[in-house]
This record gives structure tokens, sequence and C-alpha cells, in this order.
């Protein structure tokens, strides 16, 4: 028994497969979703998804979501959705110093500070999955 | 009549012209497909917010939400999309005459209106209209990403809930053929839901931590959803714009060299036939 996962973001469909189980992070903490799951909408928070399929697993960062579980289908609506695997470390730790630059300045306007917190908090959960992976060693492909 | 060299420098002139204009068309013709790309990628999501939306209207019953509810005070909001550059063709002449004229049907009515420009061809045509503009962003490229709306979603969003409007429209440029791009103005806010049809009735669904709070996160994003749209249908009817503009203008330049090239032979000719009669009448006073 599987359940058909899409994840879409603004700018593209990131994900569409036939997957066994996947653990979203909901605003108050980890959710998992099996099939024949009631039909559901959430907001989510920022965080790890894990798709459970067969053998394999995958992860992405997502930041900004959305969960609607339906009878036929399971869509996450996330403003951000990288996978693990793509994932430059670079990148995000350059993100992550120019956010706390931006943070540890002696004057930032709110709306400017809430913007680089966030910034700060999708660069910090980019380097944590990224990271995480890259211990496990090369992942199994399906 | 011009001599035969200033001809030929002419004509030389005009081949560097359509050698430009002709690059120019190529490089629009990849950036079209590109810009048209970009749209298509997305579409899922904006058609999921949509259906988010509209089974959320069913749960709060549209009637008492300030969302979905019209409100008779507060002033008008247009946001108004615009390409930065030129040389586009007709495209920014008939937003702005589009624009404008909705601008004064809407003051005869006697309603205050503001205005959030994208773009700096639609920011200095308000200005030179004397029309103030509330806010003005630009600089989107030729790939305008969710990121560079945001900003915008935020003000239009907060302003909105702020009471400062009654009704938010975007303006834009929409991207119906290579050939056809129209001026069109969509409404933002209230939010007019889509009839649900798809999947199952919103009643079904639980939501968490509430439809209200569901809908409170939704909001920015719906409105930015919606802007990026029209920044990319905006960026697709540029460049499809910019390369008919550069077509003809290669075509033109290639008519213009044929016209010169033709005029050149004549002058040329005049100049040799000239040359016989001194020649042949030189030597018959001989």
């Amino acid at each position: 028994m599987s359940l058909l996962l899409e994840i879409v973001t603004p700018e593209k469909l990131a994900y569409r497969d036939q997957v066994d189980e996947v653990v979203v992070p909901g605003i108050d903490g980890q959710l998992g979703i099996l099939p024949h799951h009631a039909p559901l909408l959430t907001v989510l928070g920022v965080g790890e998804l894990h798709i459970r399929k067969g053998g394999d697993d995958e992860y992405f960062a997502i930041a900004g979501g959305f969960l609607q579980v339906r009878p036929d289908k399971v869509v996450v609506m996330a403003e951000t959705a990288d996978m693990a695997s793509e994932i430059d470390l670079e990148r995000a730790e350059q993100a992550r110093r120019d956010a706390e630059k931006a943070l540890s300045s002696t004057y930032v306007e709110p709306a400017d500070m809430a913007a680089a917190r966030a910034a700060l908090e999708r660069a910090l959960l980019r380097i944590r999955v990224a990271e995480r992976r890259q211990h496990e060693g090369p992942r199994r492909r399906g | 009549m011009a001599s035969q060299r200033d001809i030929r420098r002419r004509i030389g002139a005009v081949r560097n012209i359509k050698q430009i204009t002709r690059a120019m068309q190529f490089v629009a013709a990849s950036k079209l497909k590109r810009a048209q790309d970009a749209t298509l990628a997305a579409r899922p999501y904006s058609d999921k917010i949509d259906e988010v939306i509209a089974d959320l209207a069913q749960v709060l019953s549209g009637d008492d939400h300030p969302l979905f509810t019209k409100r008779e005070d507060g002033r008008r909001l247009i946001v108004f999309i615009t390409t930065d550059r030129g040389l586009a063709g007709p495209l920014n002449t008939n937003a702005i005459r589009f624009a404008l004229r909705e601008i004064v049907e809407h003051g005869e009515a006697g309603g205050e209106l503001s205005l959030v420009t994208v773009g700096r061809k639609g920011r200095d045509a308000m200005r030179r209209a004397k029309l103030p503009v509330e806010a003005h962003f630009s600089g989107f490229g030729d790939r305008p990403t969710f990121a560079d709306v945001t900003a915008l979603a935020r003000l239009v969003t907060d302003d909105f809930l702020g009471g400062d409007y009654n009704r938010v429209d975007v303006i834009y440029t929409r991207f119906v053929s290579t050939l056809v791009q129209r001026p069109t103005m969509d409404q933002l806010l209230p939010m007019e839901p889509h009839e649900d049809t798809i999947g199952i009735p919103g009643n079904q669904f639980i939501f968490e931590p509430s439809p209200t709070a569901v809908l409170q996160q939704l909001l920015p994003r719906y409105i930015a959803t919606r802007l990026y749209q029209a920044v990319l249908e905006n960026t697709a009817s540029e460049w499809s714009s910019k390369m008919i503009a550069m077509k003809n203008a290669t075509e033109s330049a290639e008519e213009l060299i044929d016209d010169l090239t033709l005029s050149y032979n004549k002058v040329r000719q005049a100049n040799i036939t000239r040359e016989m009669i001194e020649i042949a009448s030189g030597a018959s006073a001989r």
C-alpha cells in the first residue's frame, strides 16, 4: 500500500512519486502520514521532511509550507523545498554568515530583522539536513 | 542626389543595425522560452493554493470573513506591472493606456485610489501623469523569483488587513500567445474563491490548528503567488513583444537595404553613363 506524494513550490513541482510514508514538520512537532489518513489541511513549520519509500529514504529541507491530505494524494505546498542531496553546503554556509552579519549590525529595520531571522533559520536547517545526509554516506537510489 | 559613397555608408550602417536587431530577436526568443517554462512551472502551486482557498471559503462561510467580503470604506489599491526596459514594441504603451483609463474611470466614481508600481516604465508614466505612486519595485530581471515578490506581497497584505484598502487589483500584460499580449486587470482582494470542484468538499477536512489560522498563514502566500504569476506573465509578454518588435525591425532593415542598394546601383549607372558621354563627346570634339 502506498500513497501519492506531491511537493510543490511556487517555482516548480519539486517531487511527485508513490511513497510508503511521509513525515512532515508540523507546527506542533513531527507528523507522520500513512496511506488512508483522514483528510487534513495544516500549517507546516520549518524543518526536515522525511520520505520513506521501500528501503529508500529521501529528505527535504522545507520552509513556509502547508500540508493537504486528500483521499487520492498528499500534497505539500512549501515556499522552499530542497532535496538533501541537492543542497549546496557552501551556499547555505554563506547564507548563514550573511544572515548572522545582518542580525549583528547595530541598527536593523524590524522588517529586515524578521527577514534575516527567517533566512538564518532556513540556512541552519539546510546545513543540518545536508550534513546529516553526508554522514550517512552514499545513499541508495531506488 | 546622394553620392555613391554616402549611399554605401548608409547601407553599411543599416546592415549593422540589422545585425543588432537580429541578435536581439534571438536573445528575446530564448528568454521567452525560459519565461514560458517558468510560468508553466509555477502553475501547480497556484492551482493548489486556489483549491485550498476554495475549501477554506466553504468552511468559513464567505459572508462574514473580511477577506471574502466587500467593504465600503477605505481606498482602492492598484498594483501596476510593467517592464523595466523599453524596446518592447507597444507592450508598455498599451498597458499604460489601459491603466490610465481604469484610473480615470474610477476617479469619476469619486473613490480614492493608491498606486504601487512594478517596473520602471509604469512608474515613469504615472509620474508624468502626475499620479502619486505609493511604492515602487523594480529590478526583477529576466528571471523573477518568488522571493522578489514577497516584499510587495507583504506590503499589500498588511495594508489590506490594516483596513487601508477595500479592494486590491493587479494590472499586467497577460501572455495570450506569441503574437497576442493583452493588458489585463485581476482582482486580488477581497478574494473571489473558485468553485470547489476538485477533490472533496472543504467541510470534510480537518484543519490544524483551525481554518482561520490556516487562512492567516495562507493569505500572504496567496497574494504572493498571484503577484508572482502576474510578474511571470508580464515577463513572458515582454520577451515575446520584444521578439516581434525586433523581428519587424530586422525586416524593415532588410527592406531599407534593398531600397538603398537599388538607388546605389542607379547612381552608379548614372555616373558610368555620364562618364561615357563625356568620353564620347570629348572624342568627337577633337
